[in-house]
C-alpha cells in the first residue's frame, strides 16, 4: 500500500465512454486532490466515442473519434490491461499483468460484451461482432477481401442497422435477419417498422424479419463463412457476418467475486451507484443494474457518472433511472421513439398518422381518457420529437392529431402543439431535468440573456447539447431578441465585421461606416474596427492615417494611460527572463525620468508617471538597449509567464522557460479581440499558474500539455486541456490555428474562456476544429499566422524613426514640450506617486 | 447642478488647422493657463471644449475617441468613458455635467479659440 492517509485510491476498471466521463468528472471536481485514480483499459488505445462509431466508415479515423484526452498527470491510465479478479475483502483488483492493486475505492465500468446467439459455426473466421474499433478494423480489412457481393446482419435493431449500413459503405448488399415481426422492434411498433423496411429496402438494404438463423454456412476447405441458413431455408450467401443480436453487461468480475447481480444480470446497484453490499464497490454505465434494469444508452450511463463522483466528494446526487427515449437517425431514416411508445399502459389509446406520400410514420400514446401525453413513436420525420417528447406526462396541448400533423411551411408546429402550448413543467433539457418553467424563470428575472447565460444558470444544454435548439427558440420566443449589433454605428457583431473586412479588403473606417455602417462611430465600434485592421493588416503602423483616430485610450499612445493623465511603460520582458545589464538599464530610465517602478503580476516591470512627451525619450533609452513595446496597452499579445522549468528546479522535465520565450516572441504583437495571457510550467505542480491563462503549457515526460481557455480577472476559469503530449513543434500548430481562430471568431472584448464557452459543441468542437481539421481550416489559419510573424515589428521604434508619428507626442499643440501644468505628483514610501486627484466633482452618488 | 471650470479672463490663442488631422483632438494651452480640447470634424467643422475630465480632474480629453450619438458629434472621456457632446459640451450620459465650450473661428487656416461660450450658461445653472 503506497496510498497516503489522506489521499484514497480510486481503480477505476473500463476505460470507455462511461468510465472516461468519471473520471473526467472526478479529477474536475475534486480540487483538494483527495483522489488519485488508477485506470485499467481493457482496449489498448484510450477511450473513444462509442456512439459514434459507425462514422469510422464515413472517414473518421480513430483520433477524430478519441474523447478528450485525461489529465495525466493525475491519472495512472494503463492501456492494455484489464482487471483479471477482484478480492473484495482484501480490496484489491488483480490485473491481467498480475499485480495486486490495492483501492479504497473500486469502480466498475466496464460495459457490455456482443450477445452471439450459439447457431453452429458462429464462431468461424469471417464473423464478427460490432462493438469496438477493433471490430470495426477486421470488418473492414474482411470486406476489403470478399469476393461476394452481399454481407449479413444478424440482428434488426438499432446497432444491426448502423451494421448494415457499416457494410453499405465498405460496398456491400446488406442482408439483415431479424428474429422479431418487424425492424427495431424494441423502439418502434410494426407500422414504424413497417415503414422503416421500407426506407432502408430502397436504400439496398434486405430485411428478413420473423426470421431465426439457423446456422453459419461454413466452407468446407477453409473453415470460413460462407453464408448463413434461416428457419425458413432461405440461404444467404456471404463471407462476411455481423452479429449484432444485443448485449449484454460485463460483469464477470462482480460475479466471481460474489457481488450482488440484477435478475438480467449486471452490478446491482443503489440509487447512489453503489453496489448493493460492497460501499467500496461502484459501477456506472452499462454493467450497472438499478432495480433490475440495465441501461443501453450512452446518457444513463453518464448520469449515474455524474453521481458517483459526487457521492465520492461527499454529495447525496442520487440517479434516479433514466427513460428510453431515443431519437436516431439510421441510413439517413429518422426514428424517434419516447415514452410509454408501445402503449403498455392501462386503457391507453393510440392515434397513429401514416402518410406515404410524406414517408412519414407517427404514432402518439395518450391516456384512456385522452387528455394526457403517454409516448410515441415517429419514423422518417421525427422533427416533432424535441416538441413531443418533452410533454410526456403532461396534459396535450392540442388535438393529437393536429400535433402529428405536418409542420407549417414556415417550420412551426401546427395547431398550437408549439413551444407555447408546453406546460411550464415540461422537460427541455433530460439531460439535466430542466423544466420549461426554470429556463423561462432564468430568462424573465434577467439572469439569462442568451444560450451561454441559460447554460451557466441552469446547466440546460451542458449535456448532450440536443436541446440547444429549444433553447435559443425559448429566448426567442420569450422576446429576447439577441441583438448581434455591436453598436449604433454598426448592426452586425465583431465576428461579422471582421468577415467583412477580410473580403472586402476595406482598410478604412470610413470606408466601413459608409459601405455597412452608419455616423461617425464611437468608443466601441472604433477600437473594434482598429483592432480587426491591425489583426488583417499587421504590415501597418496602428497609428498612421485614420487608423489613429481609432484607437482606445491606451493604444492612441502605446502606453497605458493612468489616472492623473501620465502614462506607464513597461518593456517587453519575455518569460520574465532578464540579464542584470538590462535591469540596470531599466533601473536608470527610472531614476532618469523620475518614474514609480513595480514589478507586476505578469512577471515583468511597470514604470509609471510618464508624461505624454517624454515617453519618446524614455522609448529611445529603452529600445537603444534592446528593450522592445510589451504591448500592455493593447488587446494583444501580453505575457507569457515561465516557471524556472527543468534548467533549476529539481522538478522539472521540459524547458518551461525557453517555450515561454519562444511563444511570446511568436506571438509578440498580435492584435486580438481581446488581450491574451499565456504561460508555460517545467512540471504538474504548475508554478507558472499556466492553467489561468488563455493558453496554458504543461511540461510532461512525454511533451506538453496545452490547456486552453483560462483566465484570471472577473471571472477566473481554469484552462481546459485541449491536447497532452505534444511535441514542441505540433503544440506551436495548434496554438498558432488556436489564437487566429479566436481572433476570427470571438466578439469584441471576449476573452478565449467566453469564446469557447459559447461556442456550440465548447472545447471538444475546438479540438475537432483545429487538431482535427474538421472544417479544412487549418492550413489557412497557421498561413495567417505565419504573416504576422514575417511582418512583427517593434511598434515603438517604428514610432521613434518617424517625425509624423513622433508629433503625436506632444502635450500642447501650441507648446509641444512643455510639462503639462494640470499634472502633478507627491512622493509616498520614497517614490513619486499622482497627487491627489482634484476631480472637478464629486464623484459619490449624488 | 455643478459648477464645472469657468474661464476668468477672455483671451484668444491662434493655432495652425494643419496641426489638427480629423478627429484625432489636439491640446492647446491658452494664454490664462487654461486648457482646450480641440477637434477637427469629418465634415471640417472644429470644436473645442474644456480639457480636464470632470470625473477624474485629468487632463486627457482631447485623447478622447470622436464619434457620434445618434448623430450628435460626441468625444468620449478616455478615462471613465463618459460620452460628452462636441457642440454643447453636456455629458450625454451624466446630464448635470458639462464641460466648458470655447468659441472657435476659423480663417485662412488659422484656427482661434476664445474664452468658454457656455460658461455663463453653467455659472448659472441654466
Ligand atoms: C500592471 C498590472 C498590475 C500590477 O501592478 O501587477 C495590471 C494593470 C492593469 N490591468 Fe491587469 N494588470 C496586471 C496583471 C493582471 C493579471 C495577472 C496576470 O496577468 O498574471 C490579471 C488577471 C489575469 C487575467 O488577465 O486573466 C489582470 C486582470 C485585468 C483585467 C480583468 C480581465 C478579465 O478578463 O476579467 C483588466 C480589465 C480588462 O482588461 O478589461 C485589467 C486591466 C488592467 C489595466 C490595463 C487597466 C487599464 O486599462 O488601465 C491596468 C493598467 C496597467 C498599466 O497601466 O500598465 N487587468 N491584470 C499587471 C500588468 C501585467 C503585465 O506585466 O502586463
Ligand atoms: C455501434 C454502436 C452505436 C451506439 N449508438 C448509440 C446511440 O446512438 N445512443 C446511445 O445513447 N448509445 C449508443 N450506443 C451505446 C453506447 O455506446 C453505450 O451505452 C456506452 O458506450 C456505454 O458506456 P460504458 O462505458 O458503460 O461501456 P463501454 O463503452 O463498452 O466501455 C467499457 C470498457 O471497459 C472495458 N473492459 C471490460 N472489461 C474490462 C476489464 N475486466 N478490465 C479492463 N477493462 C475492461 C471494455 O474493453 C470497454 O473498453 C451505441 C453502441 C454501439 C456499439
Ligand atoms: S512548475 Fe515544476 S518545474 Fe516549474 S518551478 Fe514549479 S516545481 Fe519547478
Ligand atoms: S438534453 Fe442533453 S444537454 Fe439538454
Amino acid at each position: 500500500m503506497n496510498a497516503r492517509s489522506d489521499v484514497a485510491h480510486v481503480v477505476v476498471v473500463g476505460h470507455g465512454m462511461v468510465g472516461h466521463r468519471f473520471v473526467e468528472a472526478l479529477t474536475a471536481r475534486d480540487d483538494g486532490g483527495r483522489f488519485k485514480v488508477t485506470v485499467l483499459s481493457a482496449e489498448a488505445r484510450p477511450a473513444y466515442d462509442r456512439v459514434a462509431l459507425s462514422s469510422f466508415f464515413d472517414g473518421a479515423d480513430e483520433a477524430a473519434l478519441r474523447l478528450p484526452p485525461l489529465d495525466r498527470s493525475r491519472v495512472d491510465l494503463r492501456l492494455g490491461v484489464s482487471a483479471r479478479s477482484l478480492d473484495p475483502a482484501r480490496q484489491v483488483v488483480i490485473t491481467s499483468d498480475g499485480e495486486s492493486l490495492p483501492y479504497d475505492e473500486l469502480v466498475l465500468a466496464t460495459g457490455s460484451y456482443p450477445f452471439v446467439p450459439p447457431v453452429p459455426g458462429h464462431d468461424a473466421p469471417g464473423c464478427f461482432v460490432y462493438r469496438t474499433l477493433d471490430d470495426l478494423e477486421a470488418i473492414r480489412t474482411a470486406a476489403a477481401g470478399t469476393t461476394r457481393p452481399a454481407g449479413v446482419v444478424i440482428g434488426g435493431g438499432l446497432l444491426g442497422l448502423e451494421a448494415a449500413n457499416a457494410l453499405r459503405l465498405l460496398g456491400l448488399a446488406p442482408h439483415v435477419v431479424e428474429l422479431a415481426p418487424h425492424l427495431m422492434a424494441v423502439q418502434v411498433d410494426e407500422g414504424g417498422g413497417a415503414l422503416l423496411a421500407r426506407l432502408v429496402t430502397g436504400l439496398g438494404v434486405t430485411p428478413h424479419c420473423g426470421s431465426a438463423t439457423v446456422r453459419v454456412v461454413t466452407d468446407a476447405d477453409t473453415g470460413r463463412a460462407a453464408g448463413v441458413e434461416l428457419a425458413d431455408g432461405t440461404q444467404v450467401n456471404a463471407e462476411i457476418v455481423v452479429f449484432a443480436a444485443g448485449v449484454r453487461p460485463r460483469d464477470q468480475l462482480a460475479r466471481a467475486a460474489g457481488l450482488a447481480l440484477g435478475p438480467r444480470g449486471g452490478v446491482a446497484v443503489d440509487e447512489s451507484c453503489r453496489s448493493l453490499g460492497d460501499s467500496h464497490i461502484w459501477a456506472v454505465g452499462e454493467v450497472a443494474a438499478l432495480d433490475g434494469q440495465v441501461f443501453g444508452l450512452v446518457a444513463p450511463g453518464y448520469a449515474m457518472a455524474e453521481t458517483a463522483v459526487d457521492r465520492l466528494l461527499g454529495g447525496a446526487a442520487t440517479f434516479p433511472g433514466a427513460d428510453r427515449s431515443t431519437k436516431l437517425k439510421l441510413l439517413g431514416v429518422d426514428v424517434a421513439s419516447f415514452g410509454d411508445a408501445h402503449g403498455r399502459t392501462p386503457g391507453a389509446l393510440s392515434v397513429v398518422l401514416n402518410d406515404p406520400v410524406r414517408q412519414a410514420y407517427g404514432k402518439l400514446v395518450v391516456s384512456d381518457d385522452a387528455r394526457t401525453l403517454l409516448g410515441g413513436i415517429l419514423v422518417g420525420d421525427a422533427s416533432r420529437y424535441a416538441l413531443l417528447r418533452p410533454l410526456v406526462g403532461s396534459p396535450l396541448p392540442a388535438d393529437p392529431a393536429a400535433l402529428l400533423a405536418p409542420e407549417g411551411a414556415d417550420g412551426t408546429v401546427g395547431a398550437g402543439g408549439g413551444l407555447a402550448a408546453l406546460p411550464d413543467s415540461a422537460q427541455i433539457c433530460s439531460c439535466n431535468a430542466v423544466t420549461k418553467g426554470t429556463l423561462l424563470a432564468a430568462i424573465g428575472d434577467g439572469s439569462a440573456s442568451d444560450v451561454p447565460g441559460l447554460k451557466a444558470c441552469t446547466r440546460a444544454g451542458t449535456g448532450c447539447g440536443s436541446c440547444m435548439p429549444t433553447l435559443k427558440q425559448l429566448l426567442a420566443a420569450a422576446g429576447v431578441a439577441q441583438s448581434k449589433a455591436l453598436c449604433e454605428h454598426f448592426p452586425v457583431s465583431r465576428t461579422e465585421l471582421f468577415e467583412i473586412v477580410a473580403v472586402t479588403g476595406i482598410r478604412t473606417f470610413s470606408e466601413l461606416a459608409t459601405s455597412h455602417g452608419r455616423g461617425r462611430g464611437c468608443d466601441i465600434c472604433k477600437p473594434a474596427v482598429a483592432s480587426i485592421l491591425a489583426s488583417l493588416h499587421t504590415a501597418d503602423h496602428i497609428l498612421d492615417g485614420e487608423r489613429g483616430a481609432l484607437q482606445d485610450t491606451n493604444d492612441r499612445h502605446l502606453a497605458n494611460m493612468q489616472r492623473n493623465g501620465t502614462y506607464s511603460v513597461v518593456p517587453r520582458i519575455p518569460g520574465g527572463e532578464i540579464t542584470p545589464a538590462k535591469l540596470r538599464v531599466i533601473a536608470e530610465v527610472a531614476e532618469e525620468f523620475g518614474l514609480y517602478t513595480k514589478i507586476t503580476g505578469g512577471q515583468r516591470i511597470d514604470l509609471f508617471g510618464a508624461r505624454l512627451e517624454e515617453l519618446p525619450a524614455i522609448w529611445r533609452r529603452l529600445t537603444d538597449a534592446g528593450f522592445e513595446s510589451g504591448h500592455a496597452y493593447g488587446k494583444a499579445l501580453r505575457t507569457v509567464k515561465s516557471c524556472v522549468g527543468s534548467t533549476w528546479c529539481r522538478y522539472g522535465v521540459q524547458d518551461s522557460v525557453g517555450l515561454a520565450i519562444e511563444l511570446e516572441l511568436r506571438y509578440r504583437g498580435l492584435r486580438s479581440p481581446h488581450k491574451l495571457k499565456g504561460g508555460v510550467s517545467g512540471c504538474a505542480r504548475e508554478c507558472a499558474e499556466a492553467r489561468a491563462k488563455d493558453f496554458g503549457i504543461i511540461a510532461t515526460e512525454a511533451g506538453w500539455n496545452l490547456y486552453v481557455g483560462g483566465n484570471g480577472g472577473f471571472r477566473p476559469r481554469h484552462a481546459e486541456l485541449l491536447v497532452s503530449d505534444v511535441s514542441t513543434r505540433e503544440l506551436i500548430a495548434i496554438l498558432d490555428r488556436f489564437l487566429m481562430l479566436y481572433i476570427r471568431t470571438a466578439d469584441r472584448l471576449q476573452r478565449t474562456a467566453a469564446w469557447i464557452e459559447a461556442m456550440d459543441g465548447g472545447v471538444s468542437h475546438l479540438r475537432d476544429v483545429i487538431v482535427g481539421d474538421s472544417l479544412g481550416i487549418c492550413a489557412s489559419l497557421e498561413e495567417a499566422m505565419a504573416g504576422h510573424i514575417a511582418n512583427y515589428r517593434d511598434e515603438w521604434r517604428a514610432v521613434l524613426n518617424d517625425p509624423e508619428r513622433l508629433a503625436k507626442f506632444a502635450s500642447f499643440v501650441n507648446a509641444p514640450d512643455l510639462p503639462d501644468p494640470a499634472i502633478s505628483f507627491t512622493v509616498e514610501r520614497d517614490q513619486r506617486v499622482p497627487a491627489p486627484a482634484r476631480p472637478l466633482l464629486p464623484l459619490e452618488p449624488r | 447642478m455643478k459648477v464645472i471650470e469657468v474661464a476668468r479672463a477672455s483671451s484668444v490663442t491662434a493655432i495652425p488647422l494643419a496641426a489638427l488631422s480629423p478627429e484625432q483632438g489636439a491640446a492647446v494651452l491658452l494664454r490664462d493657463g487654461t486648457q482646450a480640447a480641440v477637434f477637427l470634424l469629418h465634415d471640417g467643422s472644429v470644436h473645442a471644449l474644456g480639457n480636464i475630465d470632470p470625473f477624474y480632474g485629468a487632463p486627457v480629453m482631447c485623447h478622447g475617441i470622436v464619434g457620434d450619438r445618434s448623430g450628435v458629434p460626441t468625444v468620449a472621456s478616455p478615462l471613465g468613458k463618459q460620452v460628452f457632446c462636441l457642440r454643447t459640451g453636456r455629458c450625454l450620459d451624466s446630464p448635470d455635467v458639462a464641460l466648458p465650450v470655447f468659441r472657435v473661428a476659423v480663417r485662412d487656416g488659422v484656427i482661434r479659440l476664445s474664452t468658454p461660450g457656455n460658461a455663463r450658461e453653467i455659472a448659472m445653472g441654466t
